[in-house]
């Protein structure tokens, strides 16, 4: 019976063929977890009898998601983390290095075929590489620290089968979007989602990892990309489904005619076109996270506002998604472009998306993100109303003061 | 593990998201009476202050979806709710409440109003709705996770079995 690509990947690490519906226990090959989720996780390692971490050298720790510490408690918290590092011989990113998901990324900590488990929910944006890759607990990842394993039942999979091209000035960003309104914030629970088809082929490495990262706001346990057009800087080995692999659904959508998508205030999934909405006076645009906070996220919205100004009244906050890019927007004079058009730079990190500080908004405002969730509250503030939409879309919002097409512009 | 519950219901729609349960910025505390005291906060103002302890959490499809914030369950628990049922639940959230030894049940034809007094019943999965006189039957689950919740969550089971057994984890559904 053939195989979909987690049914590989988990056959592989539980040195059995097995199939969906399956129960595994497999080894893991590398966890990671935030100041959100890795104090807990120490503490349930200590109640287990944890000693020594089970991979320590493949065991990641990483302060991003209130960095710097915006109080005493959360600086407690972060030095609970160092020590922890420090005394276990694993990594820790400290402030300001970068967002988990990009890092494990860029520093490859993740390869094609693994099976990573993060305390974070978009850990699934490794599906980007054909990693099998998902979010879980504290308690969960304390439990691999101190086992190796963990249990997961095999999930169905979802073939997404993507026909087209993206018109110009239409991005990853957009088909993510799209994609999360006609699946649902539900839709593929308990499931993986593999993508591909020619549209998907052609998604830069950022466009993929847009594509995968957003798969849990379908409610999915892992969103694999297919192989094909994937580049890395070291070798690998593509893993392909058979031919005659059994999915749960197949579902083909062609972009060739999608227009910029915005998410409206309240969940991921309620997506529409965003000319519906054009017009929609914003007050705070926020590019970042780790869904869009990279260096071809930085460059289109440079695209959009070199030589110009923020509308007045409108703040445009940009938070890079790690050190890194940062460092590349600046030697290539975008921070310095995006700086004179009004932007203001904040330290990587995911402040503002989870509402612990760095710009949280205020009662009444519209903001408009690039972040990947819009849940009430979500930002810091229930009295504030979210649209989600890619870095064009924010960029020309902040430029116009209002939700604007961006493809004019590009 | 009580497997005889009884309790107020409190009723929620679809899709109540992770940070619905409890807000991102005081997720950072290992203080669990912090988790508690701002839970359902934007969603549900009064809870806190309507709900006894033992009372019975109802969610309709997709509980707890969003944040694999292990906060969510902890700040229910925390707040005295003896068990949460649902039509379904997000997957991160339905493993993170058996961790932390709070039950979770799907029952996918319940039917309750907030106020309504819920019998549940761990071990068989049966929901009596004793305000209206009916019956449900709640899903099973794999069985490494009704261990799990046997033993009050992860750390008791790893703290006594030291490991995941292969084959408690590989035995089908229970019927």
């Amino acid at each position: 019976m053939g195989q979909t690509i987690t049914e590989k990947i988990l056959s592989t690490h539980a040195g059995r063929a097995v199939h969906a519906g399956d129960m595994v226990v497999v080894d893991v090959d590398a966890t990671m977890a935030s100041d959100t989720t890795a104090p807990l996780a120490i503490q349930a390692f200590e109640q287990m009898g944890g000693d020594k971490l089970a991979q320590p050298e493949r065991t990641f720790l990483v302060i991003d998601h209130a960095a710097p510490a915006p109080n005493e408690r959360i600086g407690n918290l972060h030095e609970l983390m160092r020590r922890f590092a420090k005394d276990q011989g694993c990594t820790l990113y400290d402030v300001g290095e970068g967002i988990c998901h990009q890092l494990m990324v860029d520093n490859h900590h993740v390869h094609p075929g693994e099976i990573f488990i993060g305390a974070d929910s978009h850990t699934c944006s490794y599906g980007a590489l054909g990693a099998f890759a998902t979010g879980v607990g504290s308690t969960d990842i304390a439990a691999i620290w101190r086992t190796g394993q963990t249990w997961l039942r095999v999930p169905e999979s979802i073939k997404i089968t993507i026909d087209g091209s993206l018109q110009a000035g239409v991005q990853a960003k957009d088909l993510t979007l799209f994609l999360v309104g006609q699946i649902g914030i539900s839709g593929a629970t308990y499931q993986a989602i593999e993508f591909c088809g020619p549209a998907v082929r052609s998604l830069s490495s950022g466009g993929r990892f847009t594509l995968a990262n957003m798969a849990i706001e379908m409610g999915a346990k892992a969103g694999i990309v297919h192989p094909e057009g994937l580049t890395l800087s070291q070798p690998f080995t593509p893993i392909h489904p058979d031919e005659d692999a059994q999915y749960a659904r197949s579902l083909h959508f062609d972009v060739s005619d999608l227009t910029p998508q915005v998410s409206i205030p309240g969940s991921p999934d309620k997506v529409f076109d965003l000319e519906q909405y054009e017009g929609t006076s914003v007050s705070y645009a926020f590019i970042g996270t780790c869904v869009n906070g990279r260096l071809e996220d930085l460059h289109t919205a440079a695209r959009i506002l070199d030589g110009k100004r923020v509308a007045p009244g409108v703040r445009l906050i940009i938070a890079p998604a790690s050190r890194d890019i940062f460092l590349q927007a600046l030697a290539d004079g975008t921070v310095a472009s995006l700086s004179r058009a009004g932007a203001t730079f904040i330290p990587s990190g995911c402040g503002p998306c989870v509402g612990t500080h760095n710009g949280v908004p205020g009662d009444g405002e519209t903001v408009i993100s690039t972040a990947n969730r819009n849940f009430t509250g979500r930002m810091g503030n229930p009295r504030a109303h979210v649209f989600l939409g890619a870095p064009s879309a924010v960029a020309a919002a902040a430029r116009e003061g209002c939700i604007t097409n961006p493809t004019r512009f590009l | 593990m009580n497997t005889q519950i009884k309790g107020a219901a409190h009723v929620y729609g679809d899709h109540v998201d992770t940070d619905r349960i409890i807000p991102g910025k005081y997720t950072k505390t290992l203080d669990l009476q912090t988790l508690a005291n701002h839970v359902f906060e934007d969603l549900d103002p009064d809870f806190r202050s309507r709900m006894n302890p033992g009372d019975i959490v109802v969610g309709g499809e997709n509980f707890g979806c969003g944040s694999s914030r292990e906060q969510a369950p902890l700040a229910l628990k925390t707040a005295g709710t003896s068990v949460v049922l649902a039509k379904f639940f997000a997957r991160i959230f339905f493993r993170n409440a058996i961790n932390i030894g709070l039950p979770v049940l799907e029952v996918p034809d319940l039917e309750a109003n907030t106020g309504d007094i819920l019998k549940v019943n761990l071990q068989t999965g049966l929901v009596l709705n004793q305000t209206r006189g009916t019956e449900y039957q709640a899903n099973a689950m794999p069985s490494v996770m009704l261990d799990i919740l046997r033993a009050g969550g992860l750390v008791a089971y790893l703290q006594e079995h030291g490991t995941y057994s292969t084959s408690s984890v590989t035995e089908a559904h229970p019927a």
